[in-house]
């Protein structure tokens, strides 16, 4: 059968069992936008070809397969640049597809050319540019293999429009992967495996970091199984979140500079660390001179260049953690831990006390209330989809997440600017739940053009706005490290209800504490897009924090007197 | 210094790949050679970094990760054979001659073009050979130099082979 490549893309990307694709079309890759209207593919026209990467991203993070996101070439490359680096820090498997301008136009500095995979060489797994109809199918087929095995991450194929308007024959069982003949590493090393084991069977005061890895290898049965045998008491990273119930009680909950403080104790007072599918990463360990002083450590990691890179391991177990931990189990023994979980509770006995649920309601409204009453209404089971900065360590620490791939977040990155279209691509992947979109209204402004896309789509996710007129998280920092002095970061917004209703989207604006529930309710009973934006406290803190570079004991602590600060005015 | 070799896909943009990596890493890359293998779709590339140990094994890892990259192995402490070839335009006049005649024979070096007023010695060694050589040649005048960058490989049975297209390899691409 001959098809032209573009057709032939098309074709595989059906072939590989792609529904959606978020893009934006252009001059450069106008074939394939031709080939995809006589396709069952749907196409989502985005706003921003960086929300068409973030959508692509949510959609991989919501679904676990692989995100497909589309751009012409030149300044639509580009501006998935952002895209791009995002799903590379969190290990999302994300497929771009740019268009190029002709073969024999590369290097001519043509109407938008870009050396997009130049560009891209350093925030991809992997890239590719592919200027012969012929080699289309073989190419993708190529990148969904490597995008989601392995360590998953984003692949970019830059087609030549002549090899999209090209034609040739199309054999699909013929066009058959022909990745490099890498070398097997022996992933089990049995000399680690029996170091792991005696670590294990020996500690006193033992800790799980679980992060990420365990949800993308879906281990997280094997993962439970290991904890009830081991009896070790689990912290999360924000990203791991998901991968162990929150309502389990040996889930401590999340570690790090804005993990609770008996999580950050723990790990401190440790005798061993275990850490799986986690990167040790600076948010999560502080100061590495003081990070776990006397703890051994075991590193369950598929990725080789992750060992002893930040935290030097005592037992590197390499491997899919799924795999190593049903292997590891058998061997470990069932020990007494009563003293090391009851010490542990008396710490976080401690910390309770803070939390800001704890206090009686005095009219004004916090964010974390409006987290709380959002995770209460909706019994924990929406997917909330976050932005970056302090509503996104609220909603880590107020909404307990039962389920893996239920909080959708930016966390190697920190995107601002995510949550709208990732929860986008997450409700495309999973339609039948319940998405929530969390974000501040900084993050907000930087890619609210979705809205369109919404609103285009016909589809149905609520956004809470949580609203506080600053960039909160860097006038945190300003406020704790640059003695108060708030240099650009109060931050003037729209009347986001009434932007809403411009889009055609129902728009609510909550100011007291008391309407919150009522809001997420009837939110939650339309069946369209609802947007609140959310007038919260405008100074408040994420606490505990670790001052970046500080050791991860060292946190400021929850005050015991909350700011008493006017309520934001309507 | 760190002593790694590759084996890589020898098409347009690899070394590009690997040279980046380097620059991401923050690793100053002291030598990088590359040459064909005997099979025509793999490149060999030996790679001197200026780095310690941990940084060596964080090259040797991240390098492996790159998916034209077929092997990375970090050979810093094995027996290992390393060769640097130079090419030294060098001053020599009537006068000159036999002095250095006698220098090249002792460096086992050789004379490879003739000039009335100039030489050119090929010279092949470790990297301390070639730098003694240069050293005793700088009083004559060195006009101009180039050289190879290092090779190594590994002694003896100590064999470091391109991993072959294996049936496993293919399956599992298969398979997803």
């Amino acid at each position: 059968m001959k098809l032209t490549g573009a057709e032939i893309l098309c074709e595989s990307l059906t072939q590989l069992g792609v529904q959606h694709i978020f893009g934006y079309p252009g001059g450069a890759i106008l074939p394939v936008y031709d080939a995809l209207g006589k396709s069952k593919l749907h196409h989502i026209l985005v706003r921003h070809e960086q929300g068409a990467t973030h959508m692509a991203d949510g959609y991989a993070r919501a679904s676990g397969g692989v995100g497909v996101a589309m751009a012409t070439s030149g300044p639509g490359a580009t501006n998935m640049v952002t895209g791009i680096a995002t799903a590379m820090l969190d290990s999302s498997p994300v497929v771009c597809i740019t268009g190029q301008v002709s073969s024999k136009l590369l290097g001519s500095d043509a109407f938008q050319e870009i050396d997009i995979t130049g560009i891209t060489m350093p925030i991809t797994k992997h890239n590719v540019v592919v200027s012969r109809a012929e080699d289309i199918a073989r190419t993708v087929r190529e990148a969904f293999i490597i995008a989601n095995t392995g360590r998953p991450g984003p692949v970019l194929v830059d087609i030549t429009k002549d090899a999209q308007q090209a034609s040739c024959e199309f054999d699909w069982d013929a066009s058959v992967p022909k990745l490099p003949a890498k070398r097997v590493r022996n992933n089990h090393d049995q000399a680690e495996f029996d170091r792991a084991i005696e670590l294990l069977n020996t500690a006193k005061r033992p800790v799980i970091l679980a992060g990420r890895g365990i949800i993308l290898s879906g281990a997280m049965r094997a993962f439970e199984q290991f904890v009830r045998t081991c009896n070790i008491p689990v912290a999360m990273t924000l990203l791991g979140i998901g991968c162990f119930p929150a309502s389990d009680p040996m889930n401590l909950g999340m570690m790090g500079m804005h993990g609770e403080a008996w999580v950050n104790h723990a790990i401190q007072e440790s005798d061993l660390l275990i850490a799986v599918g986690m990167r040790f990463d600076d948010r999560v360990t502080g100061d590495l001179r003081t990070y776990a002083k006397g703890a051994r450590k075991i590193h369950i990691e598929i990725d080789r260049a992750e060992i002893n890179k930040n935290v030097k391991v005592d037992a590197a177990l390499i491997g899919d953690a799924r795999e190593t931990l049903e292997k590891l189990t058998p061997h470990i023994s069932n020990p007494d831990r009563g003293a090391w979980l009851s010490h542990i509770k008396e710490l976080k006995g401690d910390s309770a006390v803070r939390d800001i649920q704890s206090l009686p309601d005095n009219g004004h409204l916090y964010a974390a209330h409006v987290i709380n009453d959002l995770w209460k209404e909706t019994r924990g089971e929406a997917i909330v989809v976050t932005d970056v900065g302090q509503h996104q360590m609220w909603e880590a620490q107020y909404y307990h997440h039962n389920q893996p791939r239920t909080l959708v977040t930016s966390g190697g990155l920190g995107t601002m600017g995510f949550a709208l279209p990732a929860a986008i691509g997450a409700k495309f992947a999973k339609p039948d739940s319940e998405v929530w979109v969390v974000v501040g209204d900084g993050g907000f402004q930087m890619t609210m053009c979705e809205l369109a896309t919404i609103v285009q789509e016909k589809i149905n996710i609520k956004i809470a706005i949580i609203n506080n007129g600053f960039l909160g998280m860097v006038r945190q920092w300003q406020e704790f490290f640059y003695d108060k002095r708030y240099v650009a970061t109060p931050l003037v917004a729209p009347d986001f209800a009434a932007l809403a209703n411009a889009f055609g989207i129902r728009g609510e604006r909550i100011t007291q504490r008391g309407d919150v529930l009522s809001a997420i309710r009837s939110a939650r009973e339309s069946s369209e897009t609802v947007l609140i934006d959310f007038r919260v406290e405008q100074e408040d803190s994420v606490y505990p924090m670790v001052p970046a570079g500080a050791s991860l004991h060292e946190m400021i602590r929850r005050p015991s007197n909350p700011l008493v600060e006017t309520a934001t005015e309507p | 210094m760190q002593t790694l070799v590759a084996y890589v896909e020898n098409k347009p943009g690899v070394l590009n790949r690997v040279s980046s990596l380097a620059r991401r890493l923050n690793v100053n890359i002291d030598s990088l050679t590359v040459g064909p293998t005997e099979n025509p779709e793999i490149a060999r590339m030996t790679i001197v970094a200026h780095t310690d140990e941990k940084g060596g094994h964080r090259l040797e890892a991240s390098l492996e990760k790159l998916v034209d990259v077929l092997l990375a192995e970090n050979i810093t402490e094995r027996a290992l054979l390393e060769r640097d070839l130079a090419l030294i335009k060098v001053l020599a006049d009537q006068q000159s001659r036999p002095h250095l005649m006698e220098l090249i024979k002792v460096f086992r070096a050789r004379v490879v073009d003739v000039a009335p007023e100039s030489l050119i010695i090929e010279v092949s060694g470790t990297v301390d050979k070639i730098d003694g050589l240069l050293e005793v040649l700088k009083p004559f005048g060195v006009l101009e130099m180039a050289r190879s960058g290092r090779i190594s490989m590994t002694r003896g049975g100590d064999l470091l082979r391109p991993p072959v297209a294996s049936s496993a390899t293919e399956q599992s691409a298969a398979a997803r």
